[in-house]
């Protein structure tokens, strides 16, 4: 019994040890990665990243998909630089609106939550499979990205915007304080409320929560709505970090962020997973990212040495629920 | 006295086919009101009606002198109003206390969850059910047992007036049970209301004030517990005085086909309660055997078993023809003459995207195919040949067969074994769903079958159906056989009696 235990526990850290033993042998193995500079670079790497999968990961909770995440974020921000820039005019009567960078921030998000919106209402509403609907906005959404930029980036957005991106404050860039917030929010969100509660209900068993009275359509609708506000706000962060808003910005984003959620030990049928496995798991994809770079490995063998890691994780986690 | 619930008139249909018919029922204050009836009399609509799960019924609802109309479940148990269901409904990866506050849980003023509060009261209830658990244990770590108390947990955290039992003892050992009478007996002193299903009658004197007995959707007959026996209720719960049509004498070979010795089904979820305990029959050639029992006898497992489907975990001889077989897959057993028809027609039975003639053909792709490549031509032959034989009601060899009604849907069925000429045929639950002129044409085909020397087993949980097709019947009850009778000494009370469980009375 006590052995048991023990080996639970062992599991439920693996994707920490499996992230310190990365780190050992990138710090063994090359001489850039143990440095101050390199730490940072990679946390601003990944919080992209974490931003999406965070989302990724209450979807995925509620045993759905969200395959539409990179496009809403090229979307999303579009759309502010977009507003930042040019503002909104209407020659004919005269009009025009400028944007704060306040106002396109809090507009990007709302325009993210809209987008999130149809996805869940489709799905709830329609009985769509989130595979089908997801992808179809990741379509659409692309779509939307060309016409609103015709084609070309968007450019020249200003320093106090260009700030979230690329600026420092007490000595930690401002994409780490943004992701670091939203992961924090995240975890009290799914621990420690009714909302969290009934997210993991639904994708546990989805009959038994509607039995228990939990108001299933508003919480997925909720769900989706925040993945792809989060997306959004990953929009706004290369936006801002690239001082420019390309049309084919966050494509394949979605698999890096379903890959963080599987590798942090998220199962993929819902009603199992935390936050901080997403984080870990985005923090392994980083690492692996950066360490190969600075081994000097072929763009060509880090992608497949990514999906072997995936692949790795998922049989881990799996032999591990048959443990149970 | 007045009562606390009371329904009136209450008719309910499943696309057409009538589940209640005007049943009326009234719940007293302080009372445990047993419902009885056979499989299929309509014992969990009428309660999931009661309990806001089915919100399209005609009738009304009275509770506490007020009609009522619930839009879900939720809204029954704001009003005082439980139900504990049959099946297990706990979120497998949530802890105990966290799926005995679901969609209750407990906020603090900034809407965060009370954990620490959760826990101490789900501590409380658990320890006055007596079960140790700690409530922080994930569910899916505790036995099904367990896991039904906990269920019971749930249904007293809201202190309702009224509680719906659906089978409650059906997973849980003898100490659990005495503890639920005990809950049960407390509740009613409380002046709550309590309706208990259960097939095990004996539980039912042990504790019911009052019986009401549904039969085919319809109330037959109620009153007072203790003004009526044991006997008086079989006899209303199967009910049909008219005779029952048997099948006719007839004399069947002595060539043993099916020998199934001393077969025992481990059950993974519980070692102690097997679930088929010591099962010992013969079928002969051309012989069709009846299976009857309640639901969770264990006789699809056994179905199950003979097919291939259980080898992980079943110990004993099956000797087939002569031969003693070990399955491990339904390949195996189909290709040594095995057949069977499952109890879910739509889930394991017709696949609802082919057409007619793909579904016959899927057992016979062998003898469609020509230089490797599926024959069309091939298949329309085999498509014909049955249509005709069986009397398929179908368009065309391209309709879908999800498309056709649920007696053709079985015919077809039927074809794609009858094509493999097998030596055993299971047909588990034949005509289920399926109205009396197809059940007729089942029924003849069955015998039509044993005349060409296929050894049949029918199971069902219907008694006039096994009594027509039969020529000898066998009763299972908690995974053992408990009665066999030959065609002619065979009588629906005789089979009830066989059937009901007799925990209490050990």
């Amino acid at each position: 019994m006590i052995s048991l235990k023990k080996y639970s526990n062992l599991a439920r850290f693996q994707s920490l040890i499996a992230l310190f033993v990365l780190c050992l042998v990138l710090a063994l193995m090359t001489d850039n990665f143990m440095t101050a500079d390199n730490f940072w670079n990679v946390m601003r790497q990944i919080s992209v990243n974490v931003c999406i999968s965070v989302g990724m990961t209450l979807v995925i909770l509620t045993a759905g998909i969200d395959l539409s995440v990179g496009s809403v974020l090229a979307l999303c921000g579009a759309i502010t630089a977009g507003l930042l820039k040019n503002g909104i005019s209407i020659p004919s009567e005269n009009l025009f609106i400028g944007f704060t960078v306040f106002g396109v921030v809090i507009t990007g998000l709302l325009s993210g939550g809209t987008l999130g919106f149809i996805n869940g209402y489709f799905i709830t509403k329609f009985k769509v499979p989130p595979f089908v609907v997801t992808l179809a906005m990741l379509t659409m959404a692309r779509g939307f990205t060309m016409l609103w930029t015709k084609g070309h980036p968007i450019t020249g957005l200003g320093d106090s915007f260009g700030f979230l991106g690329t600026g420092w404050f007490l000595g930690i860039p401002m994409p780490v304080w943004i992701s670091g917030i939203i992961v924090l929010g995240a975890v009290i969100l799914t621990s420690k409320t009714r909302f969290g509660r009934y997210v993991y209900a639904i994708g546990g068993n989805e009959n038994a929560a509607r039995l228990s009275g939990i108001p299933i359509t508003k919480i997925k609708i909720w769900v989706y709505a925040l993945a792809s506000m989060l997306a959004a706000v990953g929009g706004l962060l290369v936006t801002a970090r690239l001082d420019s808003a390309t049309p084919n910005a966050g494509i394949s984003y979605e698999l890096d962020a379903i890959a963080a959620v599987v590798i942090g030990g998220t199962s993929l049928s819902g009603g199992r997973g935390t936050i901080w496995g997403t984080v870990l798991g985005a923090m392994i994809i980083g690492v692996l990212n950066n360490g190969l770079v600075l081994l000097d490995v072929s763009p060509f063998w880090q992608q497949v040495i990514k999906g072997l890691v995936i692949l790795l994780a998922v049989i881990i986690d799996r032999s591990n629920q048959k443990g149970e | 006295m007045e009562p606390l619930l009371e329904v009136q008139n209450i008719t309910k249909k499943f696309s057409g086919v009538t589940a209640l018919n005007h049943v009326n029922l009234k719940l007293g204050r302080g009372k445990v009101t047993a419902l009885i009836g056979e499989n299929g009399a309509g014992k969990s609509t009428l309660l999931k009606i009661m309990s806001g799960i089915y919100t399209d019924y005609e009738g009304t609802i009275n509770f506490k002198d007020q009609v009522v109309q619930f839009s879900n479940p939720r809204n029954a148990q704001d009003l005082g109003i439980s139900i504990i269901h049959q099946e297990l409904n706990l979120i497998p990866y949530l802890t105990v206390a966290q799926n005995v506050f679901l969609g209750r849980e407990l906020i603090n003023a900034f809407g965060f969850l009370e954990e620490f509060k959760m826990n101490q009261k789900t501590k409380a209830l658990l320890d006055r059910l007596n079960l140790k658990v700690e409530p922080s244990a994930l569910v899916s770590s505790l036995k099904v047992g367990q896991q039904q108390i906990v269920e019971i947990a749930k249904a007293l955290l809201t202190e309702s007036e009224v509680l719906f039992m659906d089978e409650p003892t059906s997973a849980i050992g003898e100490s659990e049970v005495e503890i639920l009478f005990t809950i049960i007996k407390q509740l009613k002193a409380e002046g709550r209301s309590v309706v208990y299903i259960s097939h095990k009658l004996d539980e039912l004197f042990a504790l019911a004030d009052e019986y009401v007995v549904l039969r085919d959707g319809q109330v037959v007959g109620h009153g007072e517990m203790n003004q009526i026996s044991r006997e008086k209720l079989i006899d209303m719960m199967a009910g049909r005085l008219v005779k029952v049509t048997k099948r006719s004498e007839r004399t069947t070979s002595r060539e043993l086909i099916l020998q199934v010795q001393h077969l025992t089904l481990r059950n993974p979820g519980n070692p102690l309660r097997p679930i088929l305990k010591n099962i010992n029959f013969t079928l002969s050639k051309g012989e069709v055997v009846g299976i009857y029992g309640l639901m969770g006898a264990g006789r699809t497992e056994l179905c199950e078993t003979l097919f291939g489907l259980r080898h992980q975990s079943f110990a004993g001889t099956i000797i087939l023809d002569g031969i003693e077989t070990n399955f491990k897959s339904p390949k195996q057993a189909i290709d040594s003459g095995m057949a069977m028809v499952p109890e879910d027609r739509k889930k394991d039975g017709i696949v609802p995207g082919m057409s007619v003639g793909e579904n016959i053909s899927l057992t016979a792709i062998n003898k469609i195919t020509k230089f490797g490549l599926l024959s069309s031509v091939l298949q329309s032959k085999l498509y014909n040949k049955h249509v005709d034989a069986l009397k398929i009601k179908v368009n065309s060899e391209s309709q879908h067969i999800r498309n056709l009604s649920g007696g053709n849907q079985q015919k077809v069925i039927l074809a794609k074994w009858i094509e493999r000429n097998p030596k055993v045929f299971m047909l588990d639950e034949p005509t289920r769903g399926i109205d009396i002129n197809a059940k007729n044409e089942i029924y003849e085909l069955i015998t039509q079958l044993s005349g060409l020397g296929i050894s049949v087993l029918v199971v069902s949980s219907e008694i006039p159906e096994i009594l027509a097709v039969s020529d000898r019947i066998l009763v299972m009850s908690e995974g053992q056989i408990t009665a066999e009778f030959s065609s002619e000494e065979a009588t629906e009370n005789k089979i009830m009696n066989a059937c009901i469980p007799e925990i209490l009375s050990k």
